[in-house]
């Protein structure tokens, strides 16, 4: 290579990956279109949370006044004891968002709960362990990811709903006792789909380190269980965190197996979202989209401060 | 301490079943006994068991056949942590989650010790290897050489009856691995614990232990003091694996009672007074070994159990220069001291010079053959 | 007991896969067998399944037709061969489509300064966040005749003195592939980005310093060694489009009718879930058969556990 400083500087500044932090014009222009693309769907519901037009077609600007009743003008809101959080308000007295919410925290909390103490046993058993049926065990953690999810939806569905009638049957269950679907069938089914997720994420964690982490804690005389509660699970925490985290997103988040699995009773807010945008849409649904949003967006804001500081403290 | 072994090893294999399929004796029949109190070195070339060898010791594999005994207790399938040895790893194994001091102590807590009881003997162990002051440290924000000496502590603080070590020093570069390899040999004899030593550098092994076992393909070669191992190698492996050889093939031509003739076909010459240990017979094949050192270069012929040749080489290495040697179509090697300055080309021999070889019949060692 | 236990590695190791092991043969396997059972069924009068074996949904699903205009006893009906395509093509034009979108995102973050590459990740996510019906119906609002994007044409019409006619945006297919797209968008960043950022900087250093000027760079570097990112975005883009029913139910109206609305047709409107499971496992034959292809050209990315 010669030594000419010509030489040097013609590919060094023509490579746009060569100086590490420029920004190519293209590049940058088509990413920022992009994020334009993902926010401004997001923005618009917002923005349209605030209507005051009850048929939320186009926007009416807000909810202009506080007073004591609401006052309609044919399908505009006049006036509103929240003003322009009239539909907010409207939001809080409901009482099914009120129990799908509930549904959906529940359901969100027990399969994470379960998943991840289960998937990260599957982890240490895959990663740590030998044994006869590992080779299908780890091939069968792919299944939820390669086939579609209403493939598992209606399989699952077609499984309770057999199983149910056949012990319905076969007990002489009838009325309220008998079996149905409901909170049960879509959390065990919430599990089934986080439940490879988290053993894959762990998975992940535990090949960085090798096996003589725990072997220098039971030298040390700590016994299996200690070695897992002092020097494994300290290892793989953010592994198993994160797996956590995503089984948290996926379950809030799911649409298809709750679909096919939920009952009387069970409902989620994305079912019921479903539900209302096949009849009447009024801006409360972006109310409520609004407080998911924001909920949501502050919940992993607070698991990032919080995740950042640990990561400063060591 | 009751048993004169601290370690025993009975006639232990280890199979494993690799990722081929294929079944392997990584250790294969190795019996050995290590003495109370002793540094003793495990030592061969990659692969050979060494450190198979080591974790069935620790607890962390348990022998196909054979038995493991510490102290005279059968260990049988005891888990780790209850055996009373300890391990330096090979890459350290420091818990990355805790401080230097918590992972020293996290031994100690296993047991049950007391909180100033802890305190006051990691501060002594850290004295021991001379970190005091570093105990609020990350193992990442330690140096290698750091590192291994808390790896030391970590293990040292459990006062184990034996310590095992797998190439401790592997990670660390040539002057530091020095400096720690007289280090670990005075605190070996300062605390009188039986060390049990995996090496594949044999410099390593000659220059701290007490004993040897030179291993290979799963098996014990030989197994005594580094003289021994050095002088009178068991077989031609351990002769050629420690330090440099010149092997002829030959014959026994005539066997007394201390003394041997072999007659060394590719030389077409006998060499006399061979003093041979037992087992051999008249006439057998055996291979004859001496050691490049050993090799003397005379100018004028003598009469016996000399052999003369031409240089074809010389290569100069500081404190020796390795002349090779053509005996007949056979190249020996002879490594001559540098006890004058080389400076002046006139003062060594040159390639095409005639030499003659002097082989002492104390210095020529007969091998059986496998 | 205990001892036992403690001496057996492989049972430890079985006993933990076991609770996992156990969801996965009931809720995944066992119901894909049921379901593969079911669809050799027949539809019983009340919408419950009659077990037989026959191969009639199958045939049905392929084009035989009992039901003809001109009194013909049987014909040849592509209606539901026609929504197998249509929800591959959908399904082929969304993944590329990802791709041409995420990729300068995902270089852009993966270039961008380190202290600033989290932020803009987090900006990926956020959107990821809220709720897939959620941004279904996001859409629809922008898409409606009198909806933001017509309301926003119009204005700028008006400002040129263009005569302006609301464009019909919604119950289109174009309205189910921007859904698609969008929904799908960021599981192709995600992956992208892992393997784009992976790559060492002193991979760009040797290209320069061989001559790669920088479009040559990114052909045959940066390109090539972010391919396991495309692969596994792709997968985790490409077979979900091919299953998912409610873009389409809610942008695409009676307009746009893919294999996930039949499925679900099938199980809840029209009460034959014997029909229902033959289509199903069509999809699951098509998805695996695209999918075993295309790994098989281009290997299979880890990038799907990070993402
Ligand atoms: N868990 C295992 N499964 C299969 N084979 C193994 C396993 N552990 C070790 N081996 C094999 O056993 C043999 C001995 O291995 P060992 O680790 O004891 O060698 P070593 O003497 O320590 O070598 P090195 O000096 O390279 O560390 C090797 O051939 C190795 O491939
Ligand atoms: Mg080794």
């Amino acid at each position: 290579m010669s030594h000419d400083p010509a030489h040097l500087t013609i590919p060094w500044k023509g490579v746009c990956g060569m100086n590490p932090h420029r920004r190519h014009p293209f590049i940058f222009s088509s990413a920022m279109l992009v994020y334009v693309f993902l926010y401004a769907p997001i923005i618009v519901l917002i923005l349209f949370s605030f209507n005051a037009s009850r048929a939320n077609v186009t926007f009416e600007g807000f909810v202009p006044t506080f007073s004591d009743k609401v006052v309609m003008d044919g399908s505009l809101v006049k006036a509103s004891p929240c003003g322009p959080f009239h539909w907010f308000c409207e939001l809080a007295k409901d009482k099914d968002v009120a129990e799908a919410a509930g549904n959906t925290l529940t359901i969100a909390i027990v399969s994470t709960l379960v998943s991840s103490v289960i998937g990260t046993m599957a982890a240490l058993a895959l990663q740590r362990y030998e044994f006869k049926l590992k080779p299908f065990s780890q091939l069968s953690l792919y299944i939820p990811i390669v086939i579609p999810e209403i493939v598992m939806g209606i399989g699952i569905l077609t499984l309770f709903s057999q199983l149910f009638g056949v012990i319905n049957g076969s007990l002489g269950l009838t009325g309220d006792s008998r079996l149905s679907m409901g909170l049960g069938t879509v959390i065990v089914s919430h599990i089934a789909f986080s439940v490879p997720f988290v053993t894959l994420v762990v998975q992940a964690r535990l090949q960085g380190f090798d096996k003589s982490y725990e072997e220098a804690a039971m030298d040390l005389g700590a016994n299996e269980w200690t070695t897992f509660r002092r020097v494994t699970l300290p290892m793989i925490l953010p592994g198993v965190l994160s797996g956590a985290l995503l089984a948290f997103t996926l379950s809030l988040d799911d649409f298809v197996i709750t679909f096919f699995t939920n009952g009387p009773g069970s409902t989620t807010l994305p079912i019921y979202v479903y539900g209302l945008l096949r009849r009447i849409i009024t801006p409360q649904v972006n109310a409520l989209s609004t407080v998911w949003i924001l909920t949501v967006f502050s919940v992993v804001l607070i698991l990032q401060w919080l995740q950042t500081r640990e990561a400063k403290q060591h | 301490m009751a048993n004169e072994f601290a370690v025993e090893l009975q006639d232990v294999v280890k199979k494993f079943i690799t990722p081929e399929g294929n079944e392997l004796n990584a250790v294969d029949h190795v019996s050995m006994q290590i003495k109370n109190g002793e540094f003793f070195s495990m030592l061969g070339s990659s692969g050979c068991g060494k450190t198979t060898s080591l974790r069935m010791i620790a607890g962390f594999e348990w022998p196909t056949e054979g038995e493991v005994y510490i102290e005279g207790k059968a260990m049988g399938r005891t888990p780790p942590f209850q055996r009373k040895v300890n391990t330096v790893f090979q890459s350290y194994a420091l818990f990355q989650h805790l401080t230097v001091f918590q992972n020293i102590a996290f031994g100690l807590e296993m047991e049950g010790a007391q909180k100033d009881e802890i305190e006051k003997r990691v501060k002594h162990v850290l004295e021991m290897v001379q970190l005091t002051g570093m105990e609020r440290r990350k193992p990442k924000q330690l140096s290698g050489g750091q590192q291994q000496r808390i790896a030391v502590a970590r293990a040292l603080v459990k006062v184990p009856d034996v310590l095992l070590l797998d190439e401790p020093l592997g990670a660390l570069d040539l002057k530091l691995r020095k400096d720690m390899q007289l280090e670990l040999k005075a605190l070996q004899q300062q605390l009188g614990i039986t060390f049990v030593y995996v090496t594949h550098d044999q410099e390593e092994a000659m220059t701290m232990s007490d004993r040897i076992a030179v291993m290979s393909k799963g098996k014990v070669q030989q197994l005594g003091a580094p003289v021994e191992i050095y002088e009178r190698p068991a077989n031609k492996f351990v002769a050629d694996f420690i330090g440099d050889s010149n092997f002829f093939e030959g014959r026994i031509k005539s066997l007394s009672k201390e003394e041997a003739v072999v007659f060394i076909p590719d030389l077409n010459a006998e060499v006399t007074g061979i003093p041979v240990s037992q087992g051999l017979v008249n006439g057998e094949e055996i291979t004859v070994s001496i050691r490049p050192e050993k090799v003397l270069i005379s100018e004028k012929p003598m009469n016996q159990n000399t052999f003369s040749g031409k240089v074809t080489n010389t290569v100069y290495i500081g404190t020796d220069t390795h002349v090779y040697v053509d005996l007949m179509g056979k190249r020996v090697k002879v490594f001559e001291q540098n006890r004058i300055s080389r400076l002046d080309p006139g003062s060594f021999y040159t390639v095409g010079q005639d030499v003659t070889l002097v082989m002492m019949p104390e210095n020529v060692l007969v091998l059986k053959k496998e | 007991m205990l001892k036992r236990l403690r001496e057996n590695k492989s049972a430890q190791g079985t006993l933990l896969a076991t609770p996992t092991m156990l969801w996965m043969i009931g809720l995944l396997i066992i119901p894909l067998l049921l379901t593969l059972v079911v669809s050799f069924g027949q539809r019983s009068p009340d919408g419950d399944v009659i077990y037989s074996f026959s191969l009639d949904n199958y045939i049905r699903l392929f084009g035989y037709s009992t039901d003809c205009d001109n009194g013909q006893a049987s014909c040849f009906d592509p209606l539901y061969l026609q929504i197998l395509w249509r929800s591959l093509t959908l399904a082929f034009n969304t993944t590329v489509l990802v791709i041409l979108l995420a990729y300068p995102l995902a270089y852009f973050i993966a270039r961008a300064h380190p202290l600033r590459r989290n932020t803009f990740l987090f900006m990926v996510l956020i959107p990821l966040w809220t709720n897939f019906v959620i941004r279904v119906y996001a859409w629809m609002m922008l898409l409606r005749t009198q909806g933001v994007i017509n309301l926003g044409l119009g204005w700028l019409a008006g400002l040129f003195n263009i005569p302006f006619t609301p464009l019909e945006m919604l119950y289109t297919p174009g309205a189910v592939l921007v859904g698609m797209v969008y929904e799908f968008l960021p599981f192709m960043i995600l992956p992208i980005y892992t393997s784009l950022e992976k790559i060492d900087n002193s991979l760009y250093e040797a290209a320069a310093d061989l001559g790669a000027n920088g479009l040559k760079t990114f052909a045959r570097v940066t390109l090539p060694l972010s391919m396991p990112g495309v692969v596994a975005g792709t997968i985790l883009v490409f077979i979900p489009v091919m299953g998912t029913f409610i873009v389409s139910d809610i942008l695409g109206g009676r307009q746009v009718i893919l294999v996930g609305n039949l499925i679900q047709r099938q199980f809840l409107d029209a009460r034959d879930p014997t029909f229902g499971s033959a289509a199903s496992l069509i999809l699951m034959i098509m998805t695996l058969i695209v999918t075993y292809f295309y790994t098989r050209k281009f290997g299979f990315g880890e990038e799907i556990v990070v993402a």
